[in-house]
Parts: structure tokens; sequence; C-alpha cells
């Protein structure tokens, strides 16, 4: 394992903390993944018609196998009266779960006008929890854009659920954080290997597989948008597993052997089921990961998931890190990857998009990480850029996906080389 | 409350952004929470837009709404004013900005700056997309539009065109290649392509035309109004409208209607014989009104179709849409709920569904060919190719696009002859469609493999053999519906159980389904 510390790490570079326009999504777009993940479950946003247009736009393909999200449009009339809208509120609901007799699991989600308009959904979802028990369980968190931002909504979701969960008694490992499938597998083959298990994770495919939670519990992050989800567990008395998160080889060994030393896993073990996918990781960065040997990225703030990332980019792909944004740092879910990350790069939370484009402008980087409304204009003024959102779309985590990850960098990099070849010709 | 899955329109601002980012030196100062930022990709991704769209969102958090979101508001407007220094301004609310009531027009009037600022009221919870667009717009030319004597040669403006309409960019260069025609040049596109200057010397124009009434009609009148200008009331899409149009401009201007029609190919490309097989097929018009009550009137006289049904979901032009339909003896119908039309598309199984991108989606669960005529658009709709819809080079793409989702005529036929072949079949498909190629399970019993199933369970939506309602089909008469081609199968199943329950028929055989079919006989 190859966790030499930098001879100084980014945990202690001051942070330059920025406020002003924020060009990111709220955090209603976690329901884009978080409805495929939890298979019998709806997530019932109660907003106006640009939360109902934001999600049809940050779907961007139009999932039209009928979706398991909606949006309770507040119209003129729901604004005059309170008492009404709650009463409009269970009908939309009585009506909604009579269609569906599939759904076990409610999300009432709060926005940004439902909040304005104090609309009381923690209320809401109490009454409603009493009127359609015991088939169907109602939560409710915001996923509002004054409240959140981006992934955090999946942060709001998962800590809304974590005191509903069933007390437990063993010691159990809990995997949080929603994942692809395929991903899920791979982690769970690798620790039931060492001899890891049960393993549980957080959130569940469905209602009846939620986990429990108690003093003996000890959980693992796989997302680093996690903040009051961890907090949350922390208060039911579960005890974190800090580490690295587990993009890269680098970061996937550290963050298993954490979890290998918590449950006293052997060290020959340890190396023995992870030689082999070690290996092929390595062997798929080092292609992947050729054209981005010597070039400097920049980062503006996305998903919170930067600081790993930068991580990754610099130490397993060779990369300069000139700036690194995120829109909330959490010193102790990211701490261990700011250890790792070495000093020299501005780390930057929070935004003001127009001082930070100008900052990217001035440091001309080869690799420009953003969401997508700045992307085409970057590409336009002849920067080469990497959506953001699609390391949040795309199956990363773990050794399997290693190459995949350097390959969703370096791709842009090499799409720009064979254009302008084309155009030289 | 109304529960929405998926929406038609997207709320006002969004229609203010549209007006604002197809201009130049103008910018939208829009006080709005962190989030609704997610509109700038609207235009940068769908669009492919190479710019920001001219817009400064304030970013309000939770954190400030006790404290004083008026000041957030005011120094986003003077960091906009210092930062890109444009010639005019627009101020105004998103819904959540809306509750707060902090009066965007009111700070900005305050900061005294040094160009027009124009503010907004956008009804965000009455009120949807298209009429922000048109009132943004109307605001903006009332503003800074004022009577002022005629250009010598006569001229026009070009009104309605904006971001994220449905081929805008292609029809403003071929009306203007249309009025050439008749020696009538253009004074100001807008909002497409033009600035506030522009805008300033709209009222040198002799007449206006009005090419997209959802996004241009408050400020046509307008301008009827204050500037003494007619406008046009015929939009140009389809040969006869076309025709209908160039008359309507001649009345106003005196120029004569005759123009060079070499160009114009699709009146020969529906009247020679390969289009013969377009005759009376069925055909349901979905989307924004103007294009739907163009593309229904091409559908029935310049194509052939039959018309099936009808309507638009911008309830603002219900009663114009209603009369159209009228005259194809339909009733229209005017929602915004998709799953309305989905139930309207499927009662009625057309051969043919012209609609937006839900439509489209609509078509591709229920297995029924979709060609796009409206907004609201993506990627695919923003060819890198000239794809207008009006005028005679509009005809022409009009023509290609919507035969191109069809089975070919002599197809048809191969297919009807032939459906036992191996290859040539009828579940592989349009043959010029290649991604659905592929080839036909031997055993007629046997269930599609697991992938083909992932890939093709769209296809399979029309229930082929499934009984609907008391009415049970025999085994023999299942078979003999699966001999038909795909792409009548729908309508046959359903001509053949609507014959058998008025008939009070419970139990379908082949020669109900005969029966029916001579029945039905067109």
């Amino acid at each position: 394992m190859s966790l030499d510390l930098p001879t100084s790490g980014c945990r202690s570079t001051p942070v330059l903390k920025e406020r002003g326009q924020r060009e990111v999504f709220c955090g209603l777009t976690g329901i884009i993944w978080l409805h495929r993940k939890m298979q019998d479950a709806f997530f019932l946003v109660v907003g106006s018609r640009t939360c109902a247009h934001l999600l049809q736009a940050a779907a961007g393909v139009m999932i039209f196998a009928e979706p398991r999200f909606g949006t309770a449009i507040l119209e003129e009339k729901d604004l005059a009266g309170l008492a009404d809208a709650n009463a409009e509120l269970d009908r939309e609901v009585a009506r909604l779960l009579a269609r569906r007799p599939d759904i076990r699991q409610l999300f009432l989600v709060g926005s940004c006008p439902s909040e304005v308009i104090k609309l009381d959904l923690a209320r809401a979802a109490e009454r409603l929890n009493v009127q359609h028990a015991p088939h169907v369980r109602v939560y409710n968190y915001s996923g509002s854009g004054i409240e959140t931002t981006f992934t955090q909504g999946e942060d709001a979701c998962l800590a809304a659920m974590v005191p509903t969960l069933a007390p437990a008694t063993a010691r159990e490992l809990l995997i949080v954080g929603a994942m692809p499938d395929v991903v899920e597998d791979q982690c769970l083959a690798l620790l039931s290997a060492m001899g890891i298990g049960p393993v549980r994770m957080l959130p569940a495919h469905r209602a009846g597989e939620l986990p429990g939670v108690g003093a003996d519990t000890v959980f693992a992050l796989v997302q680093p948008f996690l903040g009051d989800t961890h907090a949350a567990l922390l208060r039911r008395g579960a005890r974190h597993i800090a580490a690295p998160f587990p993009f890269g080889e680098e970061g996937t060994t550290a963050w298993l052997r954490a979890i290998a030393d918590e449950f006293g896993v052997a060290r020959d073990l340890f190396e023995a089921v992870t030689a082999a996918p070690r290996a092929r990781a390595l062997k798929a960065i080092a292609t992947q990961s050729a054209e981005l040997r010597g070039k400097r990225v920049f980062f503006f703030p996305d998903s919170q998931l930067e600081i790993p990332l930068a991580r990754f980019l610099v130490r397993e792909c060779g990369m300069t890190a000139v700036e690194v944004g995120t829109p909330y740092l959490h010193e102790a879910i990211v701490g261990p990857d700011l250890d790792l990350l070495p000093a020299g790069p501005v780390i930057s939370e929070g935004q003001d998009v127009e001082k930070q484009l100008d900052r990217q402008r001035a440091a001309a980087p080869d690799l420009t990480v953003c969401g997508l409304g700045l992307a085409n204009p970057l590409e336009a003024q002849g920067f080469t850029t990497k959506w953001a959102i699609e390391l949040v779309f795309t199956p990363v985590h773990f050794y399997e996906q290693a190459g995949d990850l350097a390959g969703l960098f370096s791709r842009p990099l090499r799409r720009k080389a064979v254009l302008r070849k084309e155009a030289a010709e | 409350m109304k529960l929405t899955l998926w929406t038609y329109e997207g709320p006002p601002h969004v229609g203010a952004m549209r007006v604002a980012t197809c201009m130049n030196g103008l910018h939208y100062v829009l006080h709005a929470p962190q989030g609704d930022t997610y509109a700038d990709l609207l235009f940068t991704m769908i669009e492919r837009r190479n710019h920001r769209p001219p817009v400064t969102y304030t970013t309000f958090q939770a954190r400030d709404l006790g404290g004083d979101t008026a000041n957030l508001f005011k120094d986003a407007a003077r960091d906009a004013y210092a930062r890109f220094k444009p010639q005019a301004m627009i101020v105004g609310a998103s819904c959540t900005a809306e509750l707060i009531q902090d009066d965007p027009g009111g700070l900005a009037e305050a900061l005294e700056l040094p160009i027009p600022v124009i503010p907004l009221e956008l009804p965000s919870y009455q009120r949807k997309e298209n009429f922000g667009a048109d009132e943004t717009f109307f605001q903006i030319v009332k503003a800074l539009a004022k009577p002022m004597p005629r250009t010598e040669a006569i001229t026009c403006n070009i009104l309605g065109a904006t971001a994220l309409g449905f081929r805008h960019r292609d029809d403003v260069t071929e009306v203007t290649r249309l009025l050439g025609l008749m020696g009538i040049s253009v004074n100001v596109a807008a909002p497409m392509g033009s600035c506030p200057a522009d805008i300033a010397r709209m009222g040198q124009a002799h007449f206006n035309v009005l090419l997209y009434p959802e996004t241009g009609e408050t400020a046509a009148r307008h301008l009827e109004r204050a500037c003494g200008q007619p406008y046009t009331k015929v939009v140009p899409i389809g040969v006869g409208a076309t025709r209908d149009f160039l008359h309507e401009v001649s009345a106003l201007t005196g120029l004569s209607a005759k123009v060079d029609e070499s160009a114009l190919r699709a009146p020969w490309w529906s009247a020679s014989v390969d289009s013969t097989y377009l005759t009376g097929k069925r055909v349901f018009v979905f989307g924004d009104a103007t294009h739907v009550m163009a593309a229904a009137r091409i559908a029935a006289t310049e194509i052939g179709f039959d018309v099936v049904g009808m309507g638009c979901f911008n309830r603002e032009y219900a009663r114009p849409m209603r009369a159209a339909a009228k005259a194809y003896g339909l009733e229209a119908l005017i929602t915004d709920d998709y799953l309305e039309v989905e139930a309207e598309i499927a009662r009625l199984q057309p051969e043919l569904i012209l609609g937006t991108q839900m439509e489209r989606h609509i078509g591709k669960r229920l297995g029924i060919p979709c060609a796009v005529i409206s907004s609201p658009v993506h990627v695919q709709d923003f060819p890198a190719r000239y794809s207008p819809q009006v005028g005679f080079e509009g005809a022409n793409v009009i023509f290609d696009t919507w035969i191109h989702p069809l089975v070919m005529g002599l197809e048809e036929h191969l297919l009807t002859m032939f459906r036992e072949d191996f290859e040539f079949h009828d579940e592989a498909g349009p043959s010029h469609h290649g991604a659905k190629a592929m080839a036909r399970t031997e055993d007629e019993v046997a269930e599609p493999s697991d992938t083909f199933a992932a890939e093709h369970a769209d296809s399979h939506a029309v229930p082929v053999v499934t009984p609907s309602g008391e009415i049970v089909w025999m085994p023999d008469a299942e078979r003999e519906l699966k001999k038909i081609p795909f792409f009548v199968r729908g309508k046959a199943k359903r001509n053949t159980e609507k014959y058998a329950a008025d008939r009070g028929v419970v139990q379908i055989t082949v020669d109900t389904l005969y029966e029916a079919k001579a029945h039905y006989a067109r």
C-alpha cells in the first residue's frame, strides 16, 4: 500500500471562501439517481414549475419509463392559505399511492418555494405516515437550492432516513452512499472475500432491506458529500471509519485497508484479495492516464467529489492541480484525502462564478472540470473541459472502474488532439 | 396543487431567458436562489451555444432570507452592469424570489444606472414559459421602440424568433430570403439576433412579420398601436400557407406576390406516384398551436393524410386551435398533461404522430412512428444543417422529415406479401432505420431474448393479443392478427375490437377480423 504522505498535504492550506453567483444544481437533482436506486420509493417534490423543469432538464434524456418522481406544483390558490395547501397535498399523495400500490417509501421533498412559504413538510409527513401506515413510510427532506447544493440532496435524503432505522445490536458494517449496482456488487465481493460481513447498505434497494443501526455499527462512506448523514449516524451511536475515498487504486486500497484494520483482517489475506484487482487497476490507469501526465487541472465546484478526485488525478495520473473548488468542505470527511493531496493548489469553497472564471482564464489549465452550463462556452474559448456531472452518473468507484475514471478525464484531451490533427490536414 | 411528471413548458423566467439569450447587448439580472442556474445548460447544451446566457443570478440562500436579500440584488445588478456593460438590462424574479417580494424593478431603478432598465412582472404561479418570452419581448419593445420615419424602400421587422425555439434560427433566414424574392428587405429581426439599439429603430419598418404568435404577438399588437405598423397573420409554414403569406404581404405593400418557386419540390414529391401510399394515413398532431395548425393543414391538403386528432399544450391559443380542429371535424385536445395526450394517442392508434419530443417518447412506448414539429425541444432539434420549417425550403424539409419515420410504400407491400421471410419481416421495422433491424425469432411462440426485451421493450408496448375488456381473441384470430404488418396492426386490433363491441361479439374469430376489415375499408 502506497500511503506515502506528501511532505505537506492540503489539510492546512487556507481555504479561499467565496460567495456570489453559484453555477451549480440544487439538491433536487439527486432524485435523478436516487429514484432508480430505491426501487419502491417515490420522490414527490412540493414546489414550482421551475422544480419540475429542472428535474426534466437534469434528467437530460427524459426517462419516460414512468418516473418514480413528480412535482406537486404550487399554484396561486395554494399560496393564498396554508391549510388549503396541506389538504391539497394529502389529496395528491392519496391519489398517487392509489395509482402506484408498489410504492413503499414516499419522500416529500421540500423546495425553495415550499420553504419560503413555510409549508411544514415534516408535519405533513407525520400526518401522512399515520394515514398510510404500515404500507407506506413517509419521509421528508429538503432538496431546495436555498438549503442544498446538488449532491447534498442525497445527503439530506439519507440523513432523513437515519432516525427511523431500526435499532441494531450486532457488530455490523454499514456502507453509506448510493452507488451503481455493478460497483456495489464489486465492493461487497471484496469485503466478503476478506471475511467481512454481513454488510448493510444505505440506501437499500427496497424498504424491507433497510439496515439497523446502533452502538456496535461501524460505517464507511463511499461518497464525500454525506456530512449530515455522517452526523446523524454518529448521533445513533455508530462509529465512522475515516478513510480516503475509494477512487483509483490508491484510494480504493486505503479505503478497504481502513475497514480491514477495523475488522482485524490479516495482512496476507488483504494482499491476497486485493493483489489481482490492484494490478488490473494500475494497468488500466497507466493506459488511460497517458494524456494526463504533466497536465494542469482546474476544478469548478460541483459535487463535492472534487477533493478526492483531485487527489486521484495528482497522485495516480501525474496531473498538477491548479485550483480545487468544492461547494462545501467537510474536513472530518475529506480530511484523509486532503492529507494525501500535495500542497500547491488553491482550495476554494463556495463560488463567485465570475471571479472564478477570471482565475481560470488567467491560469489557462489544460483541463477544466465544470458544470454543463460552463462547458461549451469554455470550449468555445479554446479550453478543454470535462463535465462534472458525468462523474456522478458514471460508475467510477473501486478497482475495476479506476481506469474508466482516468478515461473520463483523458477522453476530452484525446478528442481535442484528434480533432486538431484533422483540422491541420 | 397539481401533480406533474413532465412539463411542456418551463416557468416564465425561462421564457425571459430565451429572449435575453438570443439578443446581444442585453443583460438579465434575475433574483433567484442557488440552483436556478440549471437553466443555463438548456442553452449551452441543448442549443450548443458557445456563450453563457447573459444572466446574473443573485443566488440567495436560506441564511440570507432573514437578512437583506434586497441588497444582494442591488449588488448583483451593480456588478453585472460594471462587468458586462450592456446597452439595456431586464430585471425580474424567479418563482422563489417572487414570494419574498423584493421588487427588483424598484431596486434596480434606485441604482440609477445610465442605461434603460426594464422591470419584468412574470407571475410564476399562474403563467408559463411562452408567456414569459412574449411578455419580456413586449416589455423590451415597449420601452425602447418609438415611432419614427419609415425607411425609403419597403422594409419589415420579423418578430418572435427566440433561443430554444423550434428551428427559429433557420426560419428567420428562410423568411428573409422569401421576402427578398418580393423585393422587401428586413429592418430588424427580433428578438433573435438583435440588440437594444436595433429594437429602438424598429419603428422605421413599414410592417411586421409575426413569425411566431406564441412569443411575438403582444409586441406585434403594441407596434401596431404605437408605431402604426400592420402585422401579418399568416404563419408561412407549408406550401399553401407560404403562398397565402405572400399574398398577405402583397396586400400590405402593393408588391407582386408572384415569386420564383423553382426551389419548391414538396408538391411534386407529394404528387409523384411513389407517394400514393401516404394517402389517408391517420395522423395525430400535437404541439404548440402555431405549429399544430400549420401541420394539420399540410397533412390534410398537401400530403393527403387523414388528421384524426389534434391539439396544443398552450391554453392561450385554445380558441383558434378549437376553430382549426373543427374544420377537420375534430374536437381539439387542449392540455398540458402528457398522460392525457398519451391516452388519446393510445385510443386513436394513429399511423403517424406529428408532435413534440414528449410525443416522440409516447410514440416509442406505443410503437407508433413520430416526427417532431414543435418545441419542447432537445439536442436533436438543433441540426447542424440548414433545416427551416417556413417558406418553400421549409415545405421541402417538412416533406422529408415526416415521411422518414414511415415504412416506405413498396416496402409496405413487400412486408405484407412476404411477412414470413426470416430477414425481411415486419418486426425488423422500416429497412432504412438500421438500428432496429434484427433477425426474426424462428419459433413463433418463443419469448424474445432478454437483451432483446430490454432494448426493445418499447416496441412491444402495443399489446398484440392482450384482450381488451371483456372481448376475447380466439387463438386463430390472434395468429392472423400477428400476420398483419406492425405499422397497421394497432389500428386493425382497435377496429376489430370496436366492431366486435358494437355488435356484442365477445369472441373474436378470423371472420370477425375480416368482417371488421371490410366494414372499415376505405
